[in-house]
């Protein structure tokens, strides 16, 4: 019997980010006959790329898309970068821009796509802000210029508390009730994975480096299209903090979505694409 | 019946799901949890309810309290609760809810009670 195999195809480039050398895992999948619109999709904070495996697993994306999802350093079959021991891992705006922008450069790709969920939706704002020019079209899922902070990141990061179970368990909240459980459980297992502290530094950038109010005032969707998608279930970025930041950008397109949370790809596939599939059929 | 009633039922509700129980082994603490106005002292050991009571207690000492208004209970154990009342944090997030005392043995075990917390739900 043939082996059952899914389309997308893993694999490690090499890169430099900010003079640094990294080893990038990316899983991508595309057109059969190659080509397509590259669209970088970017993961949750302490999570990765496993996220988008159903979206790289649809046809009537595929068909038209070169869907292709990195790893963050430190995040998931990426490695941290040499001496990573002496360091605390912070993401910041710099850094994480500095990231997708070297990504899509090794990778030659022509004025991709980039659609990313929470802190990747934060960051593409900031795409949005200072390097417009370079993409076809952002997409910000969970995205909004700044979110009331709802616990105390400390928890996240010390030896007598488990950090991938307590990881976990705070973002199940953000789950919508009416996902299959078992892509519930399945988004909460990556975080469960997440390396030590890597959650927590990856929250810098969100709570203390990545404040963009007022700076959003600055985008031109007509330099780059911006969508906004968020789910009603999400309470860290509500859909309040999502309309709030849309109503300052003319041209944003915004939609809440229903029966879905913080993490739409992966804990409600199927509901995601209802909503994510016209907003791709924008995209040429 | 008040949601403090509903409440009251939590150690039928835990003895008829052994995976919570499972789950729930290495948890050994007695807290305290407001429903409204209602005081309730949990004493748990090893995951299961070895102590149970509803009311006020003179000095009694817990490791930590979590409160919420009766209305916070109420939409929280909707069938399906409405967005911003489906969760322990969100309730706190919007001002319905509290957490005070020692978070350590709460957030070693948070999924825990959190579920626990949300067991009235399947009564409906």
């Amino acid at each position: 019997m043939a082996p059952v195999l899914d389309p997308m195809i893993g694999r490690y480039v090499r890169l430099k980010i900010d003079g640094v050398d990294h080893r990038i895992y990316f899983e991508e999948a595309g057109p059969e006959d190659g080509g397509g619109i590259p669209l970088v999709c970017l993961h949750t904070a302490g999570a990765d790329g496993r996220q988008y495996r159903h979206l790289m697993a649809d046809p009537e994306v595929t068909s038209r898309f070169r869907v292709l999802a990195f790893d963050m350093p430190w995040h998931g079959k990426s490695t941290p970068p040499d001496g990573w021991e002496k360091t605390e891992y912070r993401l910041t705006t710099a850094s994480y821009t500095a990231a997708i922008r070297a990504f899509c450069r090794a990778l030659e790709l022509d004025r991709p796509v980039v659609m990313g969920c929470s802190i990747g939706g934060r960051i593409v704002l900031n795409l949005a802000i200072a390097h417009a020019a370079e993409f076809r079209a952002l997409i910000a899922l969970e995205a909004a210029d700044f979110q009331q902070p709802w616990y105390d990141t400390a928890w996240l990061h010390r030896p007598d508390v488990h950090g991938g179970e307590v990881c976990a368990a705070l973002v199940s909240g953000l789950i919508a009730p009416q996902g299959p459980p078992a892509s519930r459980h399945e988004t909460l297992w990556m975080y469960m994975q997440g390396g030590p502290g890597v959650f927590k530094g990856d929250l810098y950038f969100y709570r203390v480096d990545g404040d963009l109010r007022e700076k959003v005032k600055t985008i031109d969707t007509k330099a780059c299209p911006l969508y906004l998608l968020t789910g009603e279930y999400d309470f860290s970025c509500t859909a309040e903090d999502t309309l709030r930041t849309a109503a300052q950008i003319p041209g944003a397109q915004v939609t809440i979505m229903n029966h879905v949370g913080h993490f739409p790809m992966s804990e409600h596939p199927a509901k995601f694409r209802e909503y994510i599939l016209p907003v791709l059929a924008q995209i040429f | 019946m008040s949601p403090a009633d509903r409440f009251a039922r939590l150690p039928d509700l835990l003895d008829a799901d052994a995976d919570l129980r499972r789950r729930g082994r290495w948890v050994t603490v007695d807290c305290r949890v407001d429903i409204g106005d209602q005081p309730f002292f949990l004493g748990l050991e090893n995951g299961a309810l070895a102590a149970f009571e509803r009311g006020a207690r003179l000095m009694r000492s817990s490791a930590f309290t979590v409160r919420g208004t009766d209305e916070a209970w109420t939409q929280h154990w909707q069938p399906i609760p409405a967005p911003g009342w489906h969760d322990l944090f969100a309730l706190t997030k919007r001002g319905v809810a509290s957490m005070e005392g020692d978070f350590r043995p709460l957030l070693q075990s948070l999924q825990f009670f959190k579920d626990l917390l949300a067991l009235p739900r399947r009564e409906n």
